[in-house]
Parts: structure tokens; sequence; C-alpha cells
């Protein structure tokens, strides 16, 4: 019966790799399609294989969790059919468009499960395009996958456990960081605190981080506004970072800059599949629908992971696992009692998951007034360079209260990064200047190709039409 | 290092420098990296900017480093354009940092 199936993963993260776990377990070989050269994901990524520390240096308390993900996809490497640095680039039912080594080809599938992660959510402060500015998760990156610190003296800014996760790991690691400059205040955290104990192993982990920075003397600094970033020079690199605090004014100087305020759900598959979209007030953000299973409301398609709605890496795993059980089922697999007993598990595991997100969103909020306070002059989109500015000057003139509308016109979130990086903040200065809501406005449509591909691969496809 | 051209390195290597070096070419300026490193990595060892914005022909250097902010394209001497955080850099590379903003 499950002969005839042809399942398909996108994404070899933590959600992928134990969806890919699960169907195999039931004799299915799905296609694993992932960006990477290397799975993990970016939690759990690995760096190239000439590289030398070990897992614990790489992956601190997590290094458990990552190699049992790594080894769970070197154990099933010939029961699927991995494809690694394969972008997805479209999808349609019962088909995508990959693209791998410049070429592009299609790849037919049954069922279709949808891991495709998450990114940084950016607010964008003044100076933030400057060479030496990066996203919390780039400085992450840097060190994890390539050995680099992002500069000299680093500044981590925004808000979000990860601030202070990247700042023991830079220190950890020889590198000097300036501040940890957090916009949430001691205040957040406290009245975070009863939801936070849900998972009081993950809340230990951060405590630690904190406890260890202070005792190292590394300058934490909470209920910070980021002003403006100072840029020196002919390439106009970072030099230092001024920002206010109920204390006043303040200028540190630094070569570096990792920006991000928690992080946003990479949705575009999900979207040009024809999910519908609700706004997740918690997250505050636009989320494809799923039931507790990671169904849509497309048949065949299955969303896992941070990509269908963050809450982090072992939720991820989680899902992915209970995504496959459910496609299992509805492809007609009857299950046995244990592994429905699991699916159970699983969910419930999922749900004390999104009781501690809604935790870490209280002790970690965007800051709310962050549009209202926006000056004119900062630049939104970094792909157009659309200020603040532009976009409320263009939804006062022609009256444009809907996203989509806004960006027809003045070309906000039309660059190549489709909006990742401008989405959320460009939906907050309309409604800030509309008196709207951030569920009012709307979000970004996706639309294929969801990145970048190069004209010569797509010349090789006649009867397809190219965004 | 210098201080006259794009500017001096942006990032720092802590660790993991015992990897066998490559040589590449930026802006027909022969360059060292090491196996392993991707082109951002390559370049901002050596320097402050990888390209420059269409618009303001302002320096940029990257931003996401995971192929999602679109803001890490170089090109080659050939004319093929790369994102340089995700393309590892290889032996006899030409690559070009072009300046940006209206042409």
């Amino acid at each position: 019966m499950t002969d005839a199936l042809l399942p398909v993963i996108v994404g070899a993260g933590p959600a992928g790799i134990r969806a890919a776990q699960t169907l195999v377990r039931h004799g299915l070989r799905p296609i694993v399609l992932d960006e990477a050269g290397r799975c993990g994901g970016q939690i759990y990524r690995q760096p190239p294989a000439n590289f030398g520390r070990s897992n614990k240096t790489l992956y601190g308390f997590e290094a458990g969790r990552a190699e049992a993900v790594h080894r769970a996809m070197g154990a099933m490497r010939d029961r699927i059919d991995y494809r690694p640095e394969t972008l997805v680039w479209n999808a349609e039912a019962g088909q995508l468009d990959v693209l791998h080594q410049g070429q592009t080809s299609t790849v037919a599938y049954t069922q279709l499960i949808v891991a495709t992660g998450a990114t940084d959510r950016v607010l964008p402060v003044v100076g933030w395009t400057a060479p030496g500015v990066f996203t919390l998760g780039a400085a992450q990156v840097a060190l994890k996958f390539q050995g680099c610190a992002i500069g000299e003296r680093v500044v981590l800014m925004g808000t979000g456990p990860l601030l202070y996760l990247i700042a023991y790991q830079y220190a950890r690691a020889g590198a000097t960081v300036a501040a940890v400059l957090d916009s949430a205040t001691l205040t957040d955290q406290i009245a975070a605190l009863p939801a936070l104990a849900q998972q009081p192993a993950a809340l230990a982990k951060g405590l630690y981080y904190v406890a260890w920075l202070r005792a190292h003397g590394v300058p934490l600094r909470g209920g910070v506004r980021p002003l403006r970033v100072l840029a020196q020079g002919r390439v106009g690199r970072v030099s230092g970072i001024v920002w206010r605090d109920a204390q006043g004014e303040h200028t540190l100087v630094c070569d570096a800059i990792g920006l991000g305020y928690g992080l946003r759900s990479e949705t575009q598959l999900a979207d040009i599949l024809d999910c519908r979209f609700q706004f997740d007030a918690v997250q505050r953000a636009w989320l494809p629908e799923r039931d507790a299973a990671g169904r849509t409301r497309v048949t065949g398609l299955y969303l896992a992971g941070d990509g269908a709605a963050i809450l982090g890496a072992d939720a991820a795993e989680w899902a992915g696992e209970r995504a496959a059980l459910a496609l299992l089922v509805d492809a007609g697999v009857c299950l046995d009692a244990p592994e429905r007993a699991r699916a159970l598990t699983l969910e419930a595991r999922l749900a004390r998951a999104r009781r501690f997100r809604a935790g870490l969103e209280r002790a970690f909020p965007m800051p709310v007034n962050w549009a209202a306070q926006a000056p004119d002059e900062l630049v939104i989109c970094r792909c157009e360079e659309v200020t603040a500015g532009d976009l409320r000057r263009t939804a006062l003139a022609t009256g444009a209260l809907e996203l989509n509308r806004l960006k027809a016109l003045s070309r906000v979130g039309m660059g190549r990064c489709q909006g990742r990086m401008c989405g959320a903040a460009a939906a907050e200065i309309l409604a800030d200047c509309s008196a709207q809501s951030p569920s009012d406005v709307g979000r970004l449509r996706g639309q294929a190709p969801v990145k970048p591909i190069p004209f010569s691969a797509s010349a090789a496809l006649p009867h397809q039409e190219l965004a | 290092m210098r201080d006259d051209g794009p500017g001096p390195a942006l990032l720092k290597r802590l660790t993991e420098r015992q990897r066998e070096s490559v040589s590449f070419m930026l802006d027909g300026q022969v360059l060292d990296a090491l196996l392993g490193d991707t082109v951002l990595t390559a370049v901002l060892t050596h320097r402050a900017t990888l390209r420059h914005a269409e618009v303001s022909g302002e320096a940029r250097a990257g931003f996401c480093l995971m192929g999602a902010c679109q803001d890490c394209w170089v090109s080659t001497e050939s004319g093929e354009r790369l994102r340089a955080c995700s393309t590892f850099i290889q032996p006899g590379m030409r690559l070009l940092t072009p300046a940006g903003g209206p042409q």
C-alpha cells in the first residue's frame, strides 16, 4: 500500500530528520531536500568536514541533541533519497521545482512535509546596513560554521534568549563582547517566570548563561532602545552604537553588532501551496494554519518545526515526528498502540512547548513602540532602500492600508530577499502610521521563485513563467 | 589590511586555523583563504566590503549568513554571480566587488 507513496520532506534540520526517520521506520523512502550541504538545519548546522572542533565546543549543552539528530540522519542515509544543496524555489500540487548546482528540475510528491525553519526577526535601527551589522543568527553561524567572530569588539542587541546564548558562545570562544543590549526589562522577565517554569531545564540554561556573563564582566543592559549605529571611514563600517535607557543616552565603541528580536518562520512554501494563514498574537506574526499534528487544509501537506511557528529545536524534533505519523495515518497505515500513544505524547509536549514559548515572548517582547519611534530616515527595506518616511508618505498619500498594496506602491519587500528581512518591520510601520493593528495590515504574500535563481537555470524551462 | 582600500578585515578568526590555505583573486589582488571558508569569510577576513547597494551605492558586507537576506551576492570575473555566504571559496577563484549605485 505504501509502495505508491512518494513522500518528500523539505529541510534537513531537527524537524525534517525526525520526520524522515519516522517514515523510514514504516518502510517508506522519503526524498529529503535541503538547501545546505550538510544536515542539521541552522541550530545543529555542521561546519565543513575539514574543521576540527568537538561537538561539545560547537553545540555546548546541546551537543547530545545535535549528535543524536546527526546520527539519526547518518543511520538512514541509504534508506532515504537525500539531496543536499537543493533549493526548493517553487511548489504546486504534486510537484516541486528545485535548483541544484545551477540546474533546475522537478520533484514529484504525493505527500509533502515542509520543515523550512526560521531566520532572525529584524527591527532596523539607523545605520543597520553598515558593514559590521549582522543578524544574531549570522553572528552564531560565523562562529559555528567558520570559526570567526563578526568583529573585534562585538555588541549583541535586540531581544530574546539568543542574545545571551551567543554572548556566552562568543566570550567562551575568546571574542570580546562589548555589551548585551536587550530591549526587554527585568519586569518583563519576572512576569514571564511562571510560564518559563514549564521547561525548567531550558530556563536553567538561560539563567546559567546570564550568570556566567555577569561573572565574567560582560555588561548586560536591559530596557534598551537602540538609536543609531555609528559608522566611520570610506566604507562606513561600524564604529559604535548609541542607545537610550532609563538613565539617558549612551555611546559604546564597537566594530560589529549582532541584531535580532527573536525569530520569524520561513513560510513561503506553505503560502504558495495555499495554506490558510492566521495572525498569531503571541508571536506577532501571520502563521500557516495547521492542526495539532501538523496537517494543513491542503490534503497531503504537513508543516513541522520553526517554519510553521517558532517553538525551538526540541519541539521541532517532536513536530517532525508527529507530522510524519499523521502522514502515515492519512495514507492508510495502521499505527500500533505504542505509536498511537506516542502521537499523543508528542502533542502534549508540543502544547507544553507552546506555553513555554508564550513565556519567552513575554520575557523578551518585541518592542511595541518601535514603529512609533522609528525616524523617517530609517531604512526599512535594505534591498530597495525604502525608508520609514517613504512608507508613511506613501500610505498617507495613497490610502494604502494593506501591506501588499504598500509593497506595490513603495517597493518595500520587492527586493531579492522578498521581505524576509523587512516584512515584519514594514508591517509595524504601516500599522502604526495608519492606526491599525499588525493583524489588520496583512502579510506579504509569498511568490515563486522564493529565492533568486540564475536566469540560465530558468531558461531551461520554456513552459514556466517566472515571477 | 589596507586602510585606503575597502577597509580592513571585518571578520576575526578565533579558531579552526589549521586548514589548508587557498589563494584567490579579489579585484585583481591575490589573497589567501583557508579551505572550507565561504566566499564571504574569505573576503571579509581581508576587507570590510562584499558588494555595494544598487540604489545608494553604499558598501555592504552580508547580513544573515544563512541564505535569506540576499545581501552578499558577488560576481566572478567571468560574470557568474555567487551568494557569498553559501558558496565555498575555490583555489584560483577570481572575484569582483564592483561599485554599486545608479550606473
